[in-house]
């Protein structure tokens, strides 16, 4: 049994490791445009609290931002796929323990992922 | 400071506490936001945002590593992992309703236990095998290779355990942080694991508590696509760098140092709350 989770363990290492450069590589384009595109004199302050632009915090928003072209909706996009990265992780450990036929942790997994869905059910 | 200027510094800033937190074991991300809020005059709530963000990266990018070393435990941490993410879920919503001052003074005293925590010496060395029925029940055992042949353990005291990783998940939703070290405290010394198996587990654990915060602090607007950006990369960057070169490195000074950079940075997150400038 041991020699199958380190085995999984690894796949599943494997694939988040390429997610979170995929999503590095994302941040990395939009935060190139983001510069380029940046307007000459002071920087932003960020001192007072407003929280980001509407659009930056939904799916949607981010989305309908990248087809604009929008440098910080590329960046946003990035961030979300880095976000889904562990989501990914508890699922193919799911998928993993049902092979395995091991259901008590299929569960436990279940019950994990639950979790993380309901935070992310925030950004809907 | 124009826009660039000011990402290219976060960026080095982030560079640095990723390598730095790499080579001494202690993490990087709690460095972020006392770097951000103190050095770079940057509202605590966005800080916790960005560093969030850097704390995913990390642990989801140095997966693949600790599970070669056959260290870790993917039962114990999954088990565990339904306490953190229910504690980041809480700690998140308590993050948009405690005074940022208070946010303040908790990291501070985090960052404090965090720099005397590295220096306990006292580690689980040996597991015992002793099974109570509830980690009989949810096979809360392994065994892991030391001194060239396999050594087994079992969970003690579950739900001590338990209870403290939904500690750590709170203070993870609540400050942005990977919150490593309690993690660390609640395996090894409240359950008993051999301090390799907590700490490797730990690690692999932070990524799924990080991302239990991650929608809701995305949906209050923390989550600054300017400030992630440099923040993020710089820190990925840095402890890729630092988990490569930390076989070859003696880093008993760099980790005193490391340690003394994080009590002072304590000290000063807790006076700012105090004086009102957090």
């Amino acid at each position: 049994m041991r020699l199958t989770d380190e085995k999984l363990e690894l796949a599943v290492g494997r694939t988040l490791q390429t997610g979170v450069l995929l999503a590095a590589a994302v941040v990395l384009i939009g935060g190139v445009l983001f510069l380029i595109h940046s307007p000459a004199g002071p920087r932003a302050e960020y001192s007072q609290f407003h929280g980001v632009a509407r659009h930056l915090r939904t799916p949607h928003g981010i989305w309908h931002g990248i087809l604009h072209g929008d440098a910080e909706s590329i960046i946003q996009f990035g961030l979300l796929l880095l976000i889904a990265t562990p989501v990914v992780r508890v699922m193919l450990a799911g998928v993993g323990f049902l092979m395995e036929r091991d259901q008590l942790y299929f569960w436990v997994s279940s019950i994990v992922l639950a979790v993380l869905l309901y935070s992310l059910w925030h950004i809907r | 400071m124009n826009t660039t200027e000011f990402s290219g510094l976060l960026f080095l800033g982030s560079l640095l506490a990723g390598l730095l937190g790499a080579l001494t074991g202690l993490g990087g991300g709690v460095v972020i936001v006392p770097l951000l809020t103190l050095v770079f005059g940057v509202d605590i709530r966005y800080a916790i945002g960005a560093s969030l963000v850097s704390v995913i990266a990390t642990s989801s990018g140095a997966a693949a590593a600790y599970v070669r070393e056959g260290f870790s435990n993917i039962r114990i941490g999954m088990f565990l992992e339904i306490a953190t993410t229910l504690g980041a879920v809480f700690g998140a919503y308590l993050t948009t309703r405690v005074p940022t001052a208070a946010i303040g003074v908790i990291f501070g005293l985090v960052l404090l236990y965090s720099a005397i925590a590295s220096y306990k010496g006292k580690h689980t060395q040996e597991g015992s095998l002793e099974t109570s029925k509830l980690a009989g029940l949810l096979r809360l055992r392994g065994s892991y290779p030391h001194d060239g042949r396999d050594e087994e353990y079992v969970a003690q005291r579950v739900p001590a355990g338990f209870g403290l990783m939904f500690t750590a998940g709170t203070l993870s939703g609540l400050l942005g942080i990977g919150s490593g070290a309690v993690k660390v405290l609640a395996m090894d010394q409240a359950m008993g694991l051999p301090f390799k198996v907590s700490t490797t587990t730990s690690n692999f654990m932070i990524g799924v508590t990080a991302a239990a915060s991650a929608g809701i602090y995305l949906s209050r607007g923390y989550i600054s696509p300017e400030l992630a950006m440099p923040v993020m990369l710089g820190v990925l960057a840095g402890s890729l760098t630092g988990a490569k070169i930390l076989v070859h490195a003696n880093v008993k000074t760099l980790r005193t140092v490391f340690a003394l950079v994080i009590v002072v940075m304590g000290i000063e997150m807790i006076i700012n709350s105090l004086t009102g400038r957090i």
